[in-house]
């Protein structure tokens, strides 16, 4: 058995026990990047020089009797919207291709201080908009489980970089599905924290009302440390709750026993693949003879999430991306005729065609004459959304669905119809807009054997119930033991 | 040509004095190189987030309470979205339907003496915002560069109500809201500096039309005399524009106060739609009656307060103390001035004549100026005890002014001390009388002028020094020997 196969916590421990140097660590995973690498492209920028200095700092603290935290030495992937002081960070956008940040996200210095190493810097959607990773600029990463399919979005470069063990764990950012339906696809576990329990100071804000940062591992309690390491209240951000310290891996518990599970059949019903739906209901199953009590549930406004989410998100985001305008930030048209010149030019060659409809649409929507029947329609149907959850949480303690309602798609097979896209996150983003945590694990496997994601959401900063499931039903399965032939 | 009646609302920008910016802790000191005083937040760098500065709502509080508004339990902050250069984020933070401060009143004073009259103009609204940076334009290379040093400097927008009929009512207006500013210590009120700045929104009608006319909107003057002279031409173009059958755009323009004369700069067809919508990265702005009631305790004696006790403590003329206390730091002066010196109606004198003349001569503010209050105190003291006489001081003030100068330094220095030794003006007095024979015998024939020649003779002699009650006395004496 190779070191890059095992989990976080086991390759800390051999770490801590001088079983391995982090030197070797470091050669084990970089020979598995240079081996795997060319064929998933998961990474937009690998940081070696820095890794390996890092490393040698850490041994010898680590050699002098010191604590290094408790991620000391381990190789960690970050998804490329995460700020990151001196290593480019361009949201795999030609816009930002050479942005290099001076300053770390509040994410970054929790994992720097946890004694993490920071190996890289992960592919995804540009400007973190779609669901298959196909939007960046930069590259194509492929799936691990089939190369000729996506890895889902937009952080597919963190889910196929731990897929494909190119890192122990990542960081990826969710603002309506973006960690947990990439994990779907490349059968990894994927958690999206309750917003504001993750300080989103340092990440580039895409829907500042949705997005959050959260970890991926390859199982549920290498997630469970990871979001012992960065979640906490931050005073940079201002939307960050201050809730106090948990140990979440106290959350690493095989019992469900007594624990009620809601389940809305009437969501997961049309358009879902049969061999999710049949993942789905499995999945139920095994809830059940681990003692879970499964419950009817209902979710009637859940329907509304997709057409809420794409006001709000498309709003948030054409105020966000308004800095990207070829003066302070970003990519500068060559030639321009005056300042309108240099803006149109500079924002049509600079963003992808994704980008720029969803800046169009948010443009639209808040337009004066359209604001009141569009976003504050949404903002209203928002709040109908996150009291039909809080509703739900009255009866039950956690809600199960699909991650995805498909399994990973070819290239190609989506992007003529982005509202196809938009429906593979039909079952995520109901949790954004309701600013809920949601985590999904490895369920299953379609008939092409690709993987199938199951999730499960818990009410808001209820993390350590939503981990205890999790866990559950990973212990009480096999999935997550299956690794892709690469 | 018919009556017209001119219709004017004020929007003033004031800068707040916090130390720091409004969601950094960048300093909002004024003057430095470009770009020095600036950092990823305030300068937009992706991935960064403002923290709203305390600091700004308590300063917009304190604003709000002094100009009798009443103060929001909920408010929040909005996205005003516009690409202009100097706005590195392609949106300023700013407050768009919960302001913190809503539904105020100032009462103004306009004119002198008989046409004296006040007037209560409404306030419609205090909102806090974001200031943007400066662009600079290199007359050299013809580029054109940006100092971000002034993004993210604190603001409150004070919207008045269309209250206001003419520049005069402007100016009185203005200057009360300075003076407010100015004694809550929240906005420094440099005009020059930009610190303190103001659109005026201006319309006209025909006397008895109950309906506003089109009004139209000149940004950012920052002069007393600026405001004045564009609500001059504003008027005067509208009124004529109407009477030669023309008709008023909604537009935005500009003054130049150089040349006296006002441009149009957009019209309302390319005006912003800013796309204005809540501020997802700040939570809503939540007082409690405590916090407020804690602020509303700790303002200062606002000038009116003031003014009623000058008269009623120093037993000063009306408008003597409204002078005193329109300016904080005039005000300050004065007390500072008669706690050493006890004078009240002296010190006042002295401000309001030789202190105000001259400030205005060159120019500047009482903050500028290099008179000391312990030095002025001092000068009164020495033409109360007679050491020197009160045109000798006139001539030390001045010097005082320009130097800065102690006054005994001063007196000492010239040699202007008042001669009060009998003997020594005897000696004088009885060789005038003896040089000017004619003099004599005018005086003796009835003619007082002789007497006054006789003095001038003296201080002509004593360079004004000797004190003119002896020299009376004893010419008198000897002359009626």
């Amino acid at each position: 058995m190779e070191l890059y196969n095992l989990t976080l916590r086991e390759i800390s421990e051999k770490i801590k026990n001088k079983e391995v140097s982090i030197k070797e660590v470091l050669d084990n995973v970089f020979q598995r990047i240079d081996d795997v690498e060319k064929k998933v492209d998961a990474y937009v920028t690998l940081t070696r020089d820095a890794a390996y200095k890092r490393a040698e700092e850490l041994q010898e603290r680590l050699d002098r009797g010191e604590d290094i935290g408790i991620l000391g030495g381990v190789p960690i992937a970050i998804k490329d919207n995460i700020c990151t002081n001196g290593v480019k960070t361009t949201c795999a956008s030609k816009m930002l291709e050479n942005f290099v940040p001076i300053y770390d996200a509040t994410v970054i210095k929790r994992l720097n201080d946890a004694g993490a190493i920071v190996i890289g810097k992960t592919n995804m959607d540009e400007f973190a908009m779609g669901s298959s990773t196909e939007s960046s600029y930069i590259k194509k990463t492929k799936n691990p489980w089939d190369l000729e399919k996506v890895p889902g979005g937009s952080s597919g470069g963190s889910a196929a970089a731990i897929s494909s063990d190119m890192a122990y764990a990542a960081l990826g950012s969710d603002t309506g599905g973006s960690i947990r339906q990439p994990a779907s696809y490349c059968s990894v576990v994927g958690l999206k924290p309750t917003y504001g329990l993750i300080s989103r100071f340092g990440l580039i804000a895409y829907a500042s009302s949705l997005d959050q940062i959260g970890p991926f591992g390859k199982n549920v309690e290498d997630v469970a440390l990871m979001l012992n390491v960065i979640a906490g209240h931050d005073e940079k951000d201002t939307t960050s709750a201050d809730i106090g310290k948990k140990d979440y891996t106290e959350s690493i518990v095989n019992d469900i026993k007594g624990l009620k599970i809601g389940v809305p059949h009437e969501f997961v019903n049309e358009g879902v693949h049969e061999d999710v739906k049949e993942a789905y209901y499995h999945a139920i199953e095994t809830l059940k003879s681990a003692g879970a009590e499964i419950i009817d549930i209902d979710l009637e406004y859940a329907k509304y999430s997709l057409a809420t989410y794409y006001i709000i998100a498309t709003a948030e985001a054409s105020s966000n991306l308004g800095r990207y305008d070829g003066i302070r930030y970003g990519y500068r048209t060559s030639e321009f005729d005056d300042l309108d010149d240099l803006y149109n030019k500079s924002r049509t060659e600079g963003f992808g065609t994704e980008v720029k409809r969803r800046i169009m649409l948010g443009t639209y929507v808040l337009s004066s004459g359209y604001y009141d029947a569009y976003y504050k329609r949404a903002q209203q149907v928002r709040t109908l959304i996150i009291d039909n959850f809080k509703k739900a949480f009255e009866q039950c303690d956690a809600i199960v669905i699909p991650t995805a309602p498909n399994t990973a798609f070819k290239f190609g097979a989506k992007t003529e119809n982005p509202l196809e896209m938009y429906l593979e996150d039909i079952y995520t983003v109901p949790v954004n807009i309701a600013g809920l945590p949601g985590i999904s694990v490895p369920g299953g496997f379609d008939k092409d054997h690709m993987p199938i994601g199951i999730q499960f959401i818990s009410k808001a900063f209820d993390e350590e119930k939503l981990l205890r499931i999790a866990y559950t039903f990973e212990q009480n399965t096999d999935y997550h033991k299956n690794k892709p032939n690469i | 040509m018919k009556d017209y009646e001119v219709i004017i609302g004020l929007e003033v920008h004031a800068e707040l004095s916090t130390n720091t910016k409004i969601y950094c802790n960048c300093t909002t000191e004024f003057g430095a190189d470009p770009n020095t005083h600036c950092c990823p937040i305030c300068t937009g760098m992706p991935g960064t987030l403002p923290v709203l500065n305390e600091k700004v709502v308590e300063y917009a509080v304190k604003a709000g309470l002094a100009t009798n508004c009443e103060i929001s339990r909920f408010s929040k902050q909005d996205r005003k979205n516009y690409f202009y250069p100097d706005l590195p984020k392609a949106y300023q933070i700013s407050q768009y339907d919960l302001p913190l401060c809503e539904h105020g009143k100032l009462e103004i004073t306009v004119g002198e003496g008989e046409n004296k009259y006040k007037k209560e103009i409404g306030i419609t609204r205090i909102h806090i915002e974001e200031d943007a940076g400066k662009l600079i334009h290199d007359a050299y290379t013809g580029d054109t560069l940006v100092d971000m040093n002034r993004c993210a400097v604190p603001l409150i927008e004070i919207v008045s109500e269309p209250d206001i009929r003419s520049a005069d009512e402007a100016i009185a207006y203005m200057q009360t809201l300075k003076s407010i500013l100015e004694y809550l210590e929240v906005c420094d009120c440099k005009m020059q500096e930009g610190s303190l700045r103001c659109d005026v929104n201006l319309s006209v009608r025909p006397v008895g039309q109950k309906e506003f006319g089109t009004r139209t909107e000149t940004k950012n003057l920052n002069s007393f005399r600026a405001i004045h002279n564009s609500i001059e031409f504003e008027t005067k173009r509208q009124i004529e524009e109407l009477e030669n059958g023309g008709t008023i755009y909604q537009e935005t323009r500009r003054f130049d106060d150089a040349k006296g004369i006002g441009y149009s700069m957009r019209t309302k067809e390319d005006a912003h739609d800013y796309r204005y919508f809540p501020e997802p990265d700040l939570a809503p702005i939540v007082l409690s009656d405590n916090y407020i009631n804690e602020i509303k305790n700790s303002l200062p004696e606002m000038p009116h307060i003031k003014k009623d006790r000058y008269i009623a403590e120093y037993s000063l003329p009306e408008y003597d103390a409204e002078q005193l206390t329109a300016s904080k730091y005039v005000a300050k002066f004065f007390e500072d001035t008669n706690a050493i010196c006890h004078n009240p109606k002296s010190v006042s004198n002295w401000i309001m004549s030789d202190l105000f003349r001259m400030m205005n001569e060159k120019e500047i503010e009482i903050t500028e100026c290099k008179i000391s209050s312990q030095d002025l105190a001092k000068l009164i003291e020495l033409i109360d005890k007679g050491t020197i006489s009160s045109k000798i001081a006139k001539q030390v003030f001045e010097e005082m002014f320009e130097t800065g100068k102690n006054p005994e330094v001063i007196v000492k220095e010239k040699g202007l001390v008042q001669i009060s030794d009998e003997n020594a003006i005897k000696e004088m007095v009885e060789r005038v009388v003896e040089n000017n024979p004619q003099s004599v015998v005018d005086f003796k024939a009835g003619k007082d002028r002789a007497l006054g020649f006789l003095v001038g003779q003296i201080m002509k002699e004593t360079k004004g020094k000797a004190n003119p009650q002896i020299v009376n006395k004893l010419l008198i004496e000897i002359l009626n020997k």
